[in-house]
């Protein structure tokens, strides 16, 4: 029996505070497409940057052909015939095709960029695969889809045999996605090896000789495609019992107010006709896949983003569109996803951040910031959220995740938000840190505040809501209320798999 | 701060001061200690004080990661508008002075508006639309002015141009006089580190260049702060066009066309404020200003060839940098 085109036996990788990977192991024969299925987080990413040179493994070993290789960097990676297709284009859109298909390796006379060969390498490959895309435009012209092939003729021209596809029809339309499949099953015949991520059930077994799940950073199964059914797969991807570091949550009234009412919210193209309440001391999930829309959602009742149509109301006030000041003083708080990008900002002192959505709180004659005040507010912050730093004066860019989180957080409690908005509280942070912040929600239910959450981590939205309300495509697909919720039905309906 | 935070920034502290003492001492030696009288250093303060100016407003927009290209022009600008308005009012004394210091920041706020409009709204590079004013405003001063410099009528200027700050006292205690432009730069100073370092507003420059959106999410009107940033931009051109002004008795097209813009942002950059935004102070940019200043003076007493002070000077303001980069490395290590 020949050596498998390509194996990874044993791979493992931790980052800090987290077990991205551990012991994984896979095969990929020539001329097979392996479909690669898991919730978001449960480690296809990071074990396919390994393979692509963008990560190092902290152990296991990785051989092509039978032969042990070393992937320390893209390059190699690319050397030895390994592409990589992800979801977010690596094209330069004022390029065109032929020249995005031949970057880094132009071909060259004397010197000069030799334009002719550069052209006919560009149709080979696209001849090969049967395309027709307009070569002499800027890519940045073409359908996403035509870009897309651009993107596979591109890895194909550095002749890779081991591709990998990150679910590549995320962004398709019908007849582009056929078009896709007609390339991968040409791909395979003509002998490459192929790993394709999807989250997308009604086309997996079409596509797949074997689909392989993934969960907590491990393969827990694998089986050729017409043996897996869409039901088995589920199972096998959620396989596990709620975690139990989950804090009870506390009943809400069922009279209670409803501090935040949002009504036939739309967003083009990001999300339509979005209608739900919250009701004092009650929390809503928004559960769902990556990009169906979650976050868009929370950033527009939050007044980050206009809204289409629709309108949002807290405590019974209209908020206007599109004002994040308004937004904050009828109460709103936007704990948002990307801490470092969007919620701190880290060359500025704890003091800094905690005070920053409130400063109009610590002026002194309508004038001057009062520091000895702030001091105060952040000493107090410092003790209620245990945040560990060694001063209010500590840059925000020297703390570890989970307590810049806790900095975040410190900033909306300073004030008197009755509404929260938590987009992915707990990423990225160890879970120690995320009890205290599951601890600290609870606390903000029995002070009567209505909660938000948008959690990528399935349990902690099934274990941290009272109703859960299920995202696809940018509208509200299902609600289930607390013990109806299993994991099961809710990613049938977030993949589609279930209406 | 931690221990070793605190430790590092004497340390830096130190280290600057020492720096600069010996420059002194060796320059003050060599020049057979016509360096440090105090008649030299007074004409030192004063040199700096267009630069400095300009360069405190500039440290507002900079700390947004911002960039004022303009300024220079702005200075040409608001002289020949405070001229001509100067020449055409029936006043005198005081009035005529604080009149047309008013309309001469008027302009140079107004300018810098113009600056921020294609910024805040479309999100257009500042780069390009300071580049554009630049051209604008040298342009619209030498239209105002017909190529000539507008001689003043009144000579109500001259003290504030070349005069003393109470002279009697200074001469009483055999000091050096004051100038008041000299006077001028210590008020800006003052006034632009309380706006910068102790008001909201100071506060929201920061987190702006720190990290605009997160700053946008905290309710901060991120445009509005933007534009009052060059439009202070604006106003300290507008200060120096005025001072300009009342020590040529004339408003000239051709004032702070030359090396001003470049020298007052080596200024801000040296003081350790980042191009890149969040951080940066008035302070540092004095003293950037105020060792060009030095370099330029000890340079002029040992007769260094003026061709070779620029090579030297731009070789000072790139090791400047260079060592503010390594100090900062080595901090994050």
């Amino acid at each position: 029996m020949p050596a498998p085109l390509l194996e990874m036996r044993g791979i493992g990788k931790s980052f800090p505070g987290v077990r991205a990977l551990s012991d994984v192991s896979l095969t990929l024969a020539a001329g097979e497409v392996l479909v690669l299925v898991g919730e978001n987080g449960a480690g296809k990413s990071t074990l396919m940057k390994i393979l692509a040179g963008a990560l190092r493994a902290d152990s296991g070993q990785i051989s092509i052909d039978g032969a042990p290789v070393e992937i320390d960097s893209p390059q190699r990676a690319q050397h030895l015939g390994i592409g990589m297709i992800y979801q977010e284009f690596t094209l330069v859109p004022q390029l065109t095709a032929v020249a995005n298909v031949t970057l880094g390796a132009e071909p060259t006379r004397g010197g000069l960029i030799d334009t002719r060969a550069a052209v006919q390498r560009a149709m080979q490959v696209f001849d090969e695969l049967g395309l027709r895309v307009p070569l002499d435009v800027p890519v940045a012209k073409l359908s996403v889809g035509q870009q897309q092939l651009v993107e596979i003729a591109k890895v194909l021209a550095r002749s890779a045999r081991i591709i990998v596809m990150d679910e590549p029809t995320a962004a398709l339309a019908d007849r582009e996605i056929e078009g896709l499949f007609a390339v991968v099953a040409r791909l395979r015949s003509a002998g490459a090896g192929i790993i394709y991520i999807s989250h997308r059930m009604e086309e997996l077994s079409r596509i797949a000789d074997r689909i392989a799940v993934m969960r907590d950073g491990s393969i827990v199964e694998t089986r050729p495609g017409k043996d897996f059914s869409g039901e088995d797969i589920i199972r096998a991807m959620v396989g596990r019992k709620l975690d139990s570091h989950f804090p009870k949550l506390p009943a809400y009234a069922e009279d209670a107010a409803v501090r935040l009412q949002v009504q036939g919210l739309t967003r083009t193209p990001a999300f339509e006709d979005v209608t739900f309440g919250v009701r004092a001391g009650e929390v809503v999930g928004l559960a769902g896949l990556i990009g169906a829309g979650r976050t868009e959602i929370l950033r527009t009742i939050a007044g980050a983003d206009e809204p289409d149509r629709g309108e949002v109301r807290v405590d019974d006030r209209r908020l206007r569109p599109g004002d994040i000041a308004g937004a904050i003083a009828a109460g709103v708080a936007f704990i948002t996803e990307d801490r470092k990008a969007q919620g701190l900002v880290l060359g500025m002192s704890v003091r800094e951040n905690v005070s920053l959505a409130h400063l109009a709180d610590f002026v002194d004659r309508d004038l001057l910031v009062n520091t000895a005040r702030e001091r105060d507010a952040a000493t107090r912050m410092i003790g209620e959220l245990q945040i560990r730093t060694p001063s209010t004066e500590q840059l925000v860019r020297n703390l570890s995740g989970g307590t810049q989180q806790k900095v975040v957080l410190a900033k909306w409690l300073l004030g008197r938000a009755g509404v929260f908005l938590f987009d992915e509280p707990t990423r990225g942070i160890d879970i120690g840190a995320k009890t205290e912040i599951y601890k600290l929600m609870v606390e903000l239910l029995t002070r009567g505040a209505a909660i938000v959450i948008v959690s990528s981590d399935l349990p902690e939205v099934l274990g941290m809501a009272h109703r859960v309300l299920v995202v696809r495509e940018g509208r509200i697909r299902a609600e289930f209320v607390r013990d109806d919720a299993t994991p099961e039905k809710v990613i049938a309906v977030a993949t589609g798999a279930a209406a | 701060m931690t221990q070793r935070d605190r430790l590092w920034y004497w340390l830096r502290i130190a280290a600057a001061l020492g720096f600069l003492i010996a420059m002194i001492a060796i320059v003050d030696v060599a020049s057979h200690g016509s360096f440090l009288e105090p008649s030299n250093i007074v004409r030192v303060l004063r040199q700096i004080t267009y630069n400095c100016v300009l360069g405190i407003g500039q440290t507002f927009v900079i700390i947004t990661s911002g960039i004022d290209l303009s300024v220079g022009s702005l200075v040409a600008l608001t002289g020949v508008v405070a001229a001509i308005f100067a020449n055409s009012v029936h006043l005198s004394g005081f009035p005529l002075i604080a009149a047309t210091l008013i309309v001469a920041i008027a302009v140079g706020c107004a300018a810098g508006w113009v600056n921020a409009l294609p910024v805040v709204k479309l999100n257009l590079p500042p780069f390009i639309t300071t580049l554009a004013m630049l051209e604008m405003a040298l342009g619209a001063s030498f239209i105002l002015s017909h190529g000539r410099p507008v001689a003043l009528q009144s000579s109500d200027f001259e003290n504030t141009g070349i005069g003393s700050f109470m002279g009697g006292v200074t001469s009483a205690l055999h000091l050096p006089s004051i100038p008041i432009p000299v006077v001028w730069m210590l008020v800006v100073i003052v006034a632009a580190s309380v706006l910068l370092n102790r008001t909201r507003f100071g506060r929201y420059v920061f987190a702006i260049g720190g990290n605009e959106e997160a700053a946008r999410l905290a309710g901060i009107n991120v445009a509005r702060v933007k534009t009052i940033v060059y439009m202070i931009s604006g106003g300290c051109a507008a200060i120096v066009g005025f001072l300009y002004m009342a020590l040529f008795s004339s408003g000239s097209p051709q004032t702070g066309t030359g090396d001003e813009l470049l020298e007052s942002i080596a200024a801000v950059v040296v003081g350790g404020t980042s191009l890149m935004g969040g951080r940066g102070s008035i302070i540092g940019t004095f003293f950037g200003a105020l060792l060009i200043g030095v370099l330029y003076n000890a340079m002029n007493l040992l007769n260094v060839d003026s061709y070779l002070q620029k090579v030297l000077l731009g070789a000072v303001i790139l090791l400047a940098v260079v060592l503010d980069e390594l100090r900062k490395r080595y901090i994050a290590r």
